[in-house]
């Protein structure tokens, strides 16, 4: 089991923004932790300070059983000798040197052990035949895995990456946001992951701290974050109110059944989805039915008993178990209409469009 | 034509390169990266020479460089000779006097480098200097480049530190600027002319191909 980062700590920037960090990360959940959190939250900050490019004012950051900083007796250890791997959101690959010698950069060690650990790197990220090109003359994909190579590289005990495939185009961001899980689940190295994005938070990362405002309102593991968010806040942030695991088990037609839990849900297939899927649906797009209709376009139709109801303003959140939880985000005078109290049965209706499927690889 | 003046012209603007760019580089790393608050001093004295009259600078190092002076005195103590009217005097007034010619230009190269690259090289066990080295001195090469070349000319067209302090010795202080200024006193102005043109042409020869190879550089890094 890798070494836990447990960090408290604040950092000021004059003249109002705080960023107040409180993270514990065991990687119970997985080797990736993702931090989640609405641009200008104060994400990089933490990141930042882990990294140990930043001092914190106050608070302590430790990994395992080391101090890498303690504001009030002035311990800051320095970047270098952190021993983590950092991947910079552009990546900030050398553009003086190929991709060997970016990835030779923190080696330790002769030339011929330097050589054989660029090697081993090469095949790990698949970049055989790209050894003497400079990072000018590599894809944005390229690029991402020589920062990811050159990270490693030195062996780390601890992994950062920032947003890191914010700097790619919007058609290869899919495909690269899966190889990249694929990537990490199988190194075991405990992995810390900014992003603003919802869908990668849910793609990359085991478990996940969200980030609102320079404050951790809550961490977790991934499904249980978005459908469980601590407090109203966590819920705008995250947005998703129901993430549940599932797995495909039909495939016909341009349509996937999934189950998840005892049910069976029918949704449109995006193509290329593993067997492994979180399912996501939002509250907004649960209606709820007291009698189940005869005949309606929408696909699903879940029976469920109601276990919560909490008012949000001029809105009602309806919690249901259907075979597994899920969230319904109704008006106030529809409360009134279906006379809603805990423990009746109704049924949740969700058109197959409004699912929303997430693969899960190498998980 | 004076061969002789011009040898030592060269001599000196080599000399001088190579001194700046030992002293110059962590000047400019020291003006880049430093947090004090009264950086701009030392700015402010850096920049000095490029407005201040030569014949002041040189006024001022001729006191410092006497056998009573500041520098001239220990100068005496540890080599028996003096600074004045020597060439090693005119090598530290030539280094004085083109120190922002070079740190001016190694300082906006080393400024216009991302800082994240230095992070990047933290965070992988390079250390600062590692860094300096390996990192930063790379990246700036163009800037360095720029600034040894403008050390070099203007070292090589010198004339009023150079007169101040180092006379007109031939051979050892008489530079070319300064054998010009005796021809058009002797009004031997055939000498004078031939002089001149030499010492443009080694001007516009230097700077040409300067410029020149730093265009082929720039092919060389295609821009994507």
């Amino acid at each position: 089991m890798a070494a836990p980062l447990i960090a408290t700590f604040s950092k000021r920037y004059p003249p109002a923004t705080v960023v107040d960090a409180e993270l514990d990360l065991r990687h119970d959940a997985g080797p990736v932790t993702v931090l989640f959190g609405p641009s200008g939250s104060g994400k990089t900050t933490i990141l930042r300070c882990i990294a140990g490019l930043e001092r914190p004012d106050t608070g302590t950051i430790r990994f395992g059983d080391e101090v890498w900083c303690d504001a009030g007796r002035g311990v800051h250890v320095s970047p270098q000798a952190r021993r983590i791997g950092v991947v910079f959101q552009q990546y900030a690959l050398f553009p003086h040197l190929t991709v060997t010698g970016n990835i030779a950069f923190g080696c330790a060690g002769q030339r011929p052990r330097r050589l054989e650990r660029v090697a081993a790197m090469l095949r790990l990220l698949d970049l055989q035949g790209l050894e003497h090109r400079y990072p000018s003359q590599l894809s944005g994909g390229q690029q991402q895995r020589v920062a990811l190579a050159r990270a490693l590289a030195p062996e780390p005990r601890l992994l950062l990456l920032d947003e890191p495939l914010s700097a790619l185009d919007a058609g290869v961001r899919e495909p690269l946001r899966r190889d990249l899980r694929h990537r990490l689940a199988a190194l075991d190295v405990p992995t810390l992951v900014v992003t603003h994005d919802r869908v990668e938070a849910l793609a990359l990362g085991d478990a996940m701290a969200v980030v609102v405002g320079g404050r951790v309102r809550q961490t977790g593991p991934v499904p249980e974050v978005f459908s469980r968010p601590a407090d109203v806040v966590v819920a705008q942030t995250v947005g998703v109110e129901t993430v549940i695991p599932g797995h495909v088990v039909e495939r016909r037609d341009g349509l996937l059944t999934v189950t998840v839990g005892t049910s069976r849900l029918t949704t449109f297939d995006p193509g290329d989805m593993g067997s492994t899927v979180f399912v996501c649906v939002r509250a907004e797009e649960v209606i709820l039915e007291r009698e189940p209709s005869a005949r309606a376009s929408a696909r699903n139709h879940l029976a469920g008993r109601v276990t919560g109801l909490t008012a949000e303003g001029p809105l009602v959140r309806v919690m249901l178990d259907c075979g597994f939880p899920i969230a319904a985000l109704i008006t106030r005078s529809a409360r009134e209409d279906l006379d809603l109290h805990v423990g009746d049965v109704l049924t949740a209706v969700v058109k197959a469009t409004s699912i929303h499927l997430v693969p899960r690889n190498g998980a | 034509m004076d061969w002789e003046a011009l040898a030592l012209s060269v001599r000196l603007s080599l000399w001088t390169t190579g001194v700046l760019l030992v002293v110059g580089l962590p000047v400019a790393y020291w003006l880049v990266f430093a947090r004090w608050r009264w950086k701009f001093l030392v700015e402010a004295v850096v920049a000095l020479p490029l407005v201040l009259p030569p014949t002041v600078l040189g006024f001022y190092l001729l006191l410092a460089f006497s056998p009573r002076g500041l520098l001239g005195a220990g100068y005496v103590d540890l080599t028996g000779r003096t600074l004045a009217f020597s060439f090693e005097g005119l090598v530290i007034a030539s280094v004085l006097y083109s120190l922002p010619f070079a740190v001016q230009p190694f300082a906006a190269a080393f400024a216009s480098i991302d800082r994240t690259f230095l992070e990047a090289s933290w965070s992988l066990g390079a250390s600062r200097g590692a860094t300096f080295v390996r990192v930063i001195l790379p990246l700036a090469r163009r800037g360095i480049l720029t600034g040894m070349v403008l050390a070099f000319a203007h070292t090589l067209g010198e004339f009023g530190v150079v007169l101040m302090v180092g006379g007109n010795l031939p051979g050892v202080t008489r530079t070319v600027s300064i054998a010009i200024y005796d021809q058009v006193q002797a009004l031997n102005y055939d000498a004078a002319l031939r002089t001149s043109l030499l010492l443009l042409a080694v001007s516009f020869l230097v700077l040409a191909v300067t410029y020149g190879l730093q265009r082929r550089v720039t092919a060389a890094w295609p821009l994507r």
